[in-house]
């Protein structure tokens, strides 16, 4: 590949309640200029965009941003992000996979594979080989995912219908209740009595039901609190279809939010893995770890 | 794998699920594609690099309303997807 990855000009946005942390990190332990295979994943959800680079099939950075009004831009600013912390050019990877919903239109990506398979290889790296239940949680739609210790699936289910109870879903509440997204999750624990989940976790409607508690007395943290829970309540349904195993792994923005995910394992009676790695990754991580496998398939033909 | 398309809304859970392990080399010479009078089926090569059935989008939105002529109401007593389909591949959570 001899193309130039130009970053895509960005509007400046003002602050906002709902802006989640962008992030972009390297391992500077590792040095890619002495690897054998340099490969990306890139995820392009609806609400964020995410690169990721694997060195030798092991993570080495990541980018993780907001995604803007066109697929390719959006692409191009994640990589170009992590590509500037290291000194690298896009002529220094050997395979990119694109993922996610914008993921035909990452414009230098060699292969597009589905944001299903690149979860599941994704959370088989940051959880382990033990793991075998995957709850995505993005930013438009959940999806529920069984995979063998090899992270290739094999169970899957997404709702193809409606998109509520996300993480779109959460920047909403977050700018309606004027409290940094990131504060939700431990706010919706300070509460006198758990509340009732809110009827509807639909974008529309969850945003008058939410007025409406709070005209009824209802303070911030508890209508946050029914709002974690009608969350959390949804993906269970969701996931009891297809059964939860042991080795239980949640991935996508939502897995930070404690005040969900610490009421998913309530209601499911099981504790999700733990990781150090962001949880938003999982699918690009998945898709560069996929990326890394055909090299090696083509190497050693 | 199996793979579910669908929904699940106010008014119920709508999946049809494939088996597409018995996609793989289908012994019904992918009689879904022909079976089913709404055209929902389609081959796909999946992220596997394997050749399998899917529902098409459009229809994983709608399915309650695309198959209600082919359920008992419709006067079938067994659904011609899942008739001709021999592997045993599909079926319908409704
Ligand atoms: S769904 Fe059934 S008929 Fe269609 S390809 Fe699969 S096994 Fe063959
Ligand atoms: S029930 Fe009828 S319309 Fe629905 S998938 Fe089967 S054959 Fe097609």
């Amino acid at each position: 590949m001899n193309a130039e990855v130009a970053a895509a000009p960005t509007a400046p946005e003002k602050k906002e309640f709902w802006r989640w942390q962008e992030n972009v990190w390297v391992d500077e332990t590792k040095d890619w200029k002495t690897a054998k295979v340099v490969t990306c994943g890139i995820d392009v959800g609806s609400v964020s965009s995410q690169a990721v680079l694997v060195v030798d099939g092991e993570l080495y950075g990541f980018n993780s941003m907001r995604t803007g009004n066109n697929s390719p831009d959006s692409a191009k600013n994640a990589l170009q992000g992590v590509m500037d912390k290291c000194g690298m050019k896009l002529e220094d990877i050997h395979y990119v996979v694109g993922t996610g919903y914008g993921r035909v239109n990452v414009p230098f990506a060699h292969k597009a594979i589905t944001e299903i398979a690149c979860h599941a290889r994704g959370a088989n790296y940051m959880g382990g080989n033990g793991v075998r239940t995957i709850l995505d949680m993005g930013g438009q739609d959940c999806k529920a995912i069984h995979c063998d210790e090899k992270g290739k699936v094999t169970n899957f289910l997404m709702n193809d219908k409606c998109a509520a109870g996300t993480g779109r879903g959460m920047e909403v509440i977050s700018d309606l209740m004027q409290i940094p997204i990131a504060e939700l999750g431990p706010r919706s624990f300070d509460v006198d009595v758990e509340p009732e989940a809110v009827s509807s976790v639909c974008v529309v409607f969850a945003k008058s039901e939410a007025l409406g508690l709070l005209k009824a007395g209802y303070t911030k943290n508890k209508v946050i609190a029914a709002y974690c829970q009608a969350m959390a309540e949804r993906v269970v349904s969701l996931l009891e279809r297809i059964g939860v195993e042991e080795g239980f792994f949640i991935t996508g923005g939502i897995a930070k939010n404690p005040g969900v995910v610490k009421r998913i394992e309530k209601l499911l009676g099981i504790k999700a893995m733990d990781t150090k790695i962001d949880s938003q990754i999982a699918g690009a991580l998945g898709a560069a770890l996929f990326g890394y496998t055909l090299m090696s398939k083509k190497a050693a033909a | 794998m199996i793979a579910n398309y669908g929904y699940k809304d106010g008014s119920g859970e709508y999946y049809i699920s494939i088996d597409t392990d018995k996609c793989i080399g289908c012994a019904a010479d992918r009689a879904c594609l022909t079976a089913c009078p709404k055209q929902m089926f389609e081959i796909i090569t999946d992220d596997y690099d394997d050749e399998v059935a899917w529902i098409k989008k459009p229809n994983c939105r709608t399915l309650a309303y695309d198959c209600a002529d082919c359920k008992p109401s419709g006067g079938y007593s067994s659904l011609p997807c899942i008739a001709a389909c021999t592997p045993g591949a599909i079926k319908h959570s409704w």
